[in-house]
């Protein structure tokens, strides 16, 4: 092979592999699921975030994973993801509509609320401060923020019809579900706040700790606050 | 050869040895002073409690021991690249250099001494500072040999800390408080994976393994805050599994226990039993309730580790 071969394959090979590394970097280590701004729809001190809980998710390659869903402030869409922007300063009303079934938590001490104004949660209006996951099925997920010391178990169907007849179709419109309603102040100041569904809930994963509860945009997402 | 024996260089050589060994010796001493005492008491992790500050003292003894070895190396290399540095145009070999006993026993002797010296050492600090702060497994050899020991139950959980307080209703929080003075016993394990228990400035380190009590041992020296970080890569959130602990008065130590235990006695009365380890797969009432439902996985199961989809 001549000189000239050689060097073009080897720049040729060069390129390949670089090619390669990149599309992994881009794709797989720096992709994140996008952000839903709510700070322009803040008003007189409060914004309003809307998600939801879905048993499974047909609009990703991964059907089986449970997922949260956040609304679009000014669409009204929903968008496949956990990540969402809020103003620093200001109170945060959360609404949840919670479409999954029940699972028990690992630990049931998550099942008290923490962190939220008041230190309650309302199911479909109801206030409560700790569900008993172990002993009753009544916990589907859990919103989880340990930067700002909050839990609040979402609160699922009860019944056997309702558990069994699950909405099929994300985003869910339809199907058995509970809101969940419950509000958090943001810090004055800027930052990010992680957090996560503290409920075990990766089918088919050791011990449901993988899929959905480790990949962002399923149940696991961050919080920016805008300061 | 008449030539090389009248060249008078040999003569006119300073006694290098001598000069190195001055210079060793006063840089020593100056420097030991300093590392001991001027750099060793902001060596981490601090002194804030017996196990920090015994890791900060074995710290100050060992670069101290280390402070005339680095001397001496960079002394001796300073001393050739001055002194022995090859003239403009000497392409000659230095002389040939063979065995001498006595500084090959001299310096088997030294670092012999040295090492083993070090390793008794090492034996008598982790015995007298009931393990060093370190976890030392279900059944710890250095115990503080006093009854009077706060248990601090650790539970590690992707991707929180949480602590059991047995001694107190067995009410578990978010928050780590601990008395000033008061001997206290971690008892770390895990729920899920392995995480490990990483007290900053107590000094305090333990592998939180599920099915697993691992034990370390400290006694808080100074009131205030200190971190504490998961030191075992164990998932998304890893890098955010992380909160502060406190260390208080006895007196108000006593008030925040009583008054969480009060607060939390509703949540208490749902956990489970304290017990040193907890089995995650095994949810006792649950399990009849989903039975009772007919539900499984999706729909409100608990996935058991005994059907993984990956290993």
């Amino acid at each position: 092979m001549s000189l000239r071969a050689r060097v073009t394959t080897l720049l040729v090979a060069f390129a390949a592999v670089s090619a390669v590394v990149i599309f992994v970097a881009v794709h797989f280590i720096l992709a994140s699921p996008p952000v839903v701004d709510y700070t322009s729809s803040a008003s007189g001190g409060q914004v309003n975030v809307v998600m939801q809980t879905d048993p499974q998710n047909t609009v990703t390659s991964q059907p089986d994973w449970v997922s949260y869903f956040i609304q679009n402030p000014q669409t009204k869409q929903w968008v496949h993801t956990t990540y969402f922007k809020v103003p620093a300063g200001t109170k945060v009303n959360m609404t949840i509509y919670g479409y999954d079934g029940c699972t028990p938590l690992r630990n049931p001490v998550w099942g008290q609320v923490t962190g939220t104004t008041g230190g309650v949660a309302y199911n479909d209006g109801a206030p409560y401060s700790l569900l008993n996951s172990w002993s009753g099925c009544n916990v589907q997920h859990t919103f989880s923020m340990a930067g700002l010391g909050i839990n609040v178990p979402i609160a699922s169907p009860t019944t056997l019809k309702e558990n069994s007849n699950l909405c099929g179709t994300s985003p869910c419109t339809s199907g058995p579900h509970q809101v969940v309603t419950f509000s958090f102040r943001t810090p004055a100041v800027g930052g990010t706040f992680r957090w996560q569904c503290i409920v075990p809930c990766g089918l088919g994963y050791v011990d449901g700790n993988g899929g959905p509860m480790a990949t962002p945009g399923y149940m696991s997402g961050q919080m920016e606050v805008q300061a | 050869m008449a030539e090389e024996s009248s060249i008078p260089a040999a003569a006119a050589e300073p006694r290098h040895g001598l000069r190195l060994l001055i210079g060793w010796v006063v840089a020593s001493v100056i420097g030991c002073v300093l590392v001991y005492f001027v750099w060793g008491p902001h060596l981490p992790p601090g002194a804030m409690s017996s196990s920090a500050a015994n890791q900060q003292f074995d710290t100050r003894v060992l670069a101290t021991i280390a402070t005339p070895v680095v001397l001496g190396v960079l002394i001796y290399f300073g001393y050739a690249l001055t002194f022995w540095r090859a003239k403009d145009g000497d392409e000659t070999d230095g002389p040939p250099i063979h065995g001498n006993t006595r500084i090959q026993l001299t310096w088997i002797v030294a670092t012999s001494t040295i090492v083993l010296a070090l390793a008794v050492f090492g034996t008598v600090e982790l015995w007298t500072t009931q393990g060093a702060g370190a976890g030392q497994g279900p059944q710890p050899i250095f115990t503080p040999g006093t009854s009077d020991v706060l248990d601090v139950q650790v539970i590690g959980q992707q991707w929180a800390w949480t602590y059991r307080f047995p001694q107190f209703g067995g009410f578990e929080t978010t928050q780590l408080e601990l008395p000033l003075n008061q001997p206290v016993q971690f008892n770390v394990t895990s729920l899920d994976v392995i995480h490990s228990f990483w007290a900053y400035q107590l000094g305090v380190k333990a592998d939180a393994n599920p099915g697993v009590n691992n034990i370390a041992y400290t006694t808080p020296k100074h009131t205030g805050s200190f971190v504490v970080r998961c030191s075992e890569l164990c998932g998304l959130w890893h890098g955010a599994m992380f909160d502060y602990g406190t260390v208080v008065s006895p007196a108000a130590f006593q008030a925040w226990a009583q008054h969480t235990e009060i607060q939390l006695a509703s949540v208490t009365k749902i956990l489970p039993p304290f017990s040193l380890t907890y089995d995650p797969t095994v949810v006792p009432n649950f399990g009849k309730v989903l039975t009772e439902l007919g539900l499984t996985g999706a729909g409100g199961g608990y996935y058991s580790p005994n059907d993984p989809e990956q290993p």
